[in-house]
């Protein structure tokens, strides 16, 4: 933020991304439209972050992402009036705050826009997390409205072949489903467009984040969290398509103008596990001041991590099988691989981990992480306790004087 | 010693009859965690599936792997595997339960050193022909895993034979909670827990004989004894690893007649076909018997299931239990509640850490509740 009174201090302004604007009006007019669907005739579906949304996209159907509203809540600092909401309706602390801010929500009708759109059915694919899966039940009992679940078996060493014909059988599950709740046919050829733009948006988001391996990196993980919502919410959409087509463009002139996010970027770090969307600003300027810049995080590169397995000309069913691996559905032995691609891709010099008491699919196991990247890699490491939502479990005071102390060892 | 406490015994004490074993048969033993592992399977490898119940110790080294956040019960597995406490084992089997399990199965694999290591992903919705087929198939790749692992090869001879050992345990636990319910004062509680928990580590092979014995003592002694006035009780919720619970629910004027544990009817529940395809029997109990909260099957089946039991068997009151930071009972209980409160059925809900609250503190809130019971 500039100081009002002054002038706009130009070195501040240069460094802004300029898109930001384009993504807010896009996000802005995208719930408009979902929460005016019940005027338009359009039916919504509750999908998870993690889910395929491509059907959705060529039946016409609107996706919502409690998720994302999730993060919204966060990102506003509601979540604690919200999660204690659901505490009282008897949900425990300690479940996953974006499913208690957002059952929270559903009854208050709170929250930052004021509510989701209720959903006409609710698509749960487990390929994030099993919590997911609760939740889509609770929110199927409370609106009265189908559940299908997407069950993605997770790859502890292998896929064996019995999982990959599993989940393309359900792949057609899921369309009969949408066709019932729909009243109408799938029609093909459109889904195979949406399937190709999927993959070109997928690309392109992997493009803009790849421009952080560029020293200054144009951008940070903190930026790649704002500008994540386009890729989980119109994937498969040629709006989608183009934003990060604007996006990216605007990354690669940064990089030929040699302009940097972080002022004077010295100290590269890779982060791991979602935001803490309450403290975003705060944690990136903390950071900053010790001139250390995030340029690169497993959380947002998870969606287009799944690109290798995607086959443009067989969409729907190498989808199913490549949502199958995404980074947190995978071992850890699977996951320390990609992270030692992203150490070195990325050139960081330090790895910083969000353990994220709502997140235990992500969290538990981190330790184990860590130790493997201490020794096999050598870099520092740092373990941030925290939510992602929930401000009653992030500690500043302590959350500061690590950052300071890991810092101190990154300069020594 | 009589049967039932020769039970007790290898409840108090698993890991002494375990290497008791281990010095004296050649029985490898596979340590799991959740009713959905496929006991069957392991019984016909000629191997004993035992399953943990985490520790009661203090934690010294798995604190290196977990966060403060997951529940007790795997951290106390954990804690058990890295300090050698299970050196007995052979290996461990993972089926694929909640989020913090499937984790526990990567830090176990890489961290405790066990010569086997399996993970059956088992389908989590289980309404489909499609997780019909997968649920078959990953049995059997599990059975072919184990084939190799331990060297042996499991003919469907042995499976039918297992599938067959096994429904008679079942069966025999039925009958034994079926009498229990019926003549409270001559079961103890506890001793329910002790058997149950006898039943889920012994060699089972030696276990049915033992639980025919059981039972057929108990018949002897009969329905005289004369109806007690204390409140029925039910249980719900995941594990139980508290005898203690039992006696003070008894000490406060109540009477644990029946529960909807994964430790104790959703153990028994349900019977595997013995004719056919023997491991596309064992996943047809899967589909068919009472779900766990981290697996799919309908909206509703859960409320309903205990809706029925507190009818059936003419419960007071129930009591919610569950571990800390355990994810699938923490999102059902709600709605479980909300069915109870329906019905007019007062409840209680006990979310254990890793210790039970102080026994003063808990006898006053047993007292409380029980007094408020019909
Ligand atoms: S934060 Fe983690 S537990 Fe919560 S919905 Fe997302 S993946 Fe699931
Ligand atoms: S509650 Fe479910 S996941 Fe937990 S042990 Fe029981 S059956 Fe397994
Ligand atoms: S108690 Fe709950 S969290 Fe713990 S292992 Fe069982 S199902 Fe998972």
């Amino acid at each position: 933020m500039s100081d009002p009174g002054q002038g706009a201090d130009p070195e501040k302004e240069r460094r802004k991304i300029k898109s930001v604007q384009k993504m807010k009006e896009i996000m802005t007019n995208y719930y408009i439209e979902a929460k005016g669907a019940a005027d338009t005739g359009k039916k919504v579906a509750w999908i998870t972050s993690g889910g395929p949304v491509e059907p959705l996209i060529a039946m016409d159907v609107i996706p919502v992402y409690p998720e994302n509203h999730g993060a919204m809540i966060g990102a506003s600092k509601m979540g604690v009036e919200l999660c204690e909401k659901a505490e009282e309706m008897g949900y425990p602390r300690e479940l996953c705050s974006y499913a208690r801010s957002d059952i929270g929500c559903s009854i208050t009708g709170g929250g930052p826009i004021g509510g989701l759109p209720e959903p006409d059915f609710l698509i749960c694919c487990n390929n994030i997390c099993g919590t997911v899966m609760k939740w889509y039940e609770v929110a199927s009992r409370y609106y009265d409205v189908p559940l299908f679940i997407l069950d993605t078996p997770f790859t502890h060493r292998e896929f064996p072949p019995a999982a990959k014909q599993y989940v393309i059988d359900q792949i057609y599950e899921y369309i009969e489903f949408l066709e019932r709740q729909c009243g109408r046919k799938m029609d093909y050829d459109r889904m195979q467009e949406v399937g190709r733009l999927s993959v070109e948006g997928l690309r392109l988001w992997q493009a803009v984040l790849d421009s952080g391996a560029h020293k200054p990196a144009p951008m940070t993980a903190f930026d790649a969290f704002f500008h994540l919502a386009l890729i989980v919410t119109l994937r498969g959409t040629q709006e989608a398509v183009d934003y990060y087509r604007q996006l990216r463009d605007e990354m690669q002139e940064r990089i030929e103008q040699g302009i940097g996010m972080v002022p004077n970027e010295k100290y590269r770090l890779l982060w791991d596990n979602l935001p803490v969307w309450y403290r975003t600003k705060w944690l990136s300027e903390k950071f900053a001041a010790h001139d250390a810049c995030l340029v690169g995080d497993t959380y947002t590169s998870a969606w287009s991590g799944v690109l290798p397995y995607i086959d443009e000309n067989n969409f729907l069913e190498s989808m199913s099988v490549a949502y199958s691996q995404v980074y947190i559905n995978v071992s850890l032995d699977i996951m320390i691989d990609t992270l030692r691609r992203m150490i070195d891709k990325y050139d960081v010099d330090g790895l910083v981990m969000h353990s994220n008491r709502s997140c235990k699919p992500y969290s538990l196991g981190q330790y184990d992480l860590q130790r493997m990247v201490m020794e096999e890699l050598k870099i520092p490491t740092l373990v941030l306790e925290a939510d992602m939502v929930d401000e009653r479990s992030f500690s500043e005071s302590q959350i500061e004087t690590r950052i300071d102390a890991f810092m101190e060892i990154l300069k020594s | 010693m009589d049967t039932l406490e020769n039970l007790r015994a290898v409840a108090q004490d698993p890991y002494g009859y375990a290497r008791n074993i281990q010095a004296t048969e050649s029985k490898p033993i596979l340590g799991y965690f959740c009713s959905y592992t496929p006991e069957e399977i392991i019984t016909a490898a000629g191997a004993i599936p035992f399953r943990l119940f985490g520790t009661r110790e203090d934690i010294s080294r798995a604190d290196a792997h977990l966060q403060s956040y997951c529940c007790s019960l795997v951290r106390g597995g954990l804690e058990d595997a890295l300090t050698g406490r299970l050196n007995f084992l052979k290996g461990a089997v993972f089926p694929h339960t909640c989020d913090s399990i499937q984790r526990l199965s990567d830090i176990w694999r890489l961290n405790a050193g066990m010569a086997l290591h399996f993970d059956a992903v088992l389908p989590v919705k289980l309404t489909t022909e499609s997780a019909r087929n997968y649920m078959i198939a990953v049995l059997n790749d599990f059975r072919s895993e184990l084939e190799q692992g331990l060297g042996v090869t499991i003919s469907d001879e042995a499976l039918y034979k297992a599938n067959h050992t096994c429904n008679r345990i079942r069966e025999l636990l039925g009958h034994i909670y079926a009498f229990r319910s019926q003549n409270p004062s001559q079961l103890k509680g506890s001793d329910i827990y002790y058997i149950m928990k006898a039943a889920m580590v012994m060699d089972r092979e030696v276990l049915v004989e033992q639980l025919a014995h059981l039972w057929a003592d108990l018949r002897e002694k009969g329905g005289e004894a004369p109806p007690t006035d204390r409140k029925r009780v039910l249980l719900s919720g995941g594990i139980c690893t508290l005898p203690d619970i039992y006696t003070l629910i008894e000490d406060a004027g109540g009477e644990v007649v029946w529960d909807d544990l994964c430790t104790g009817t959703r153990y028994f529940e349900g019977e595997v076909r013995e004719t056919g395809d023997p491991v596309e029997a064992i996943a047809e109990r899967y589909l068919s018997r009472m779900v766990c909260p981290a697996k799919h099957k309908g909206m509703s089946v859960r409320g309903e299931h205990l809706s029925r039991l507190v009818r059936e068997q003419q419960i007071g009151g129930v009591i919610f239990l569950f571990l800390k930071f355990c994810e699938p009972h923490g999102f059902d209980y709600p709605y479980l509640k909300a069915c109870m409160d329906r019905a007019g059925v007062p409840t209680l809900l006990l979310e254990v850490e890793e210790q039970l609250p102080a026994e003063g503190q808990l006898r006053t809130r047993f007292e409380t509740f029980i007094d408020m019971l019909e």
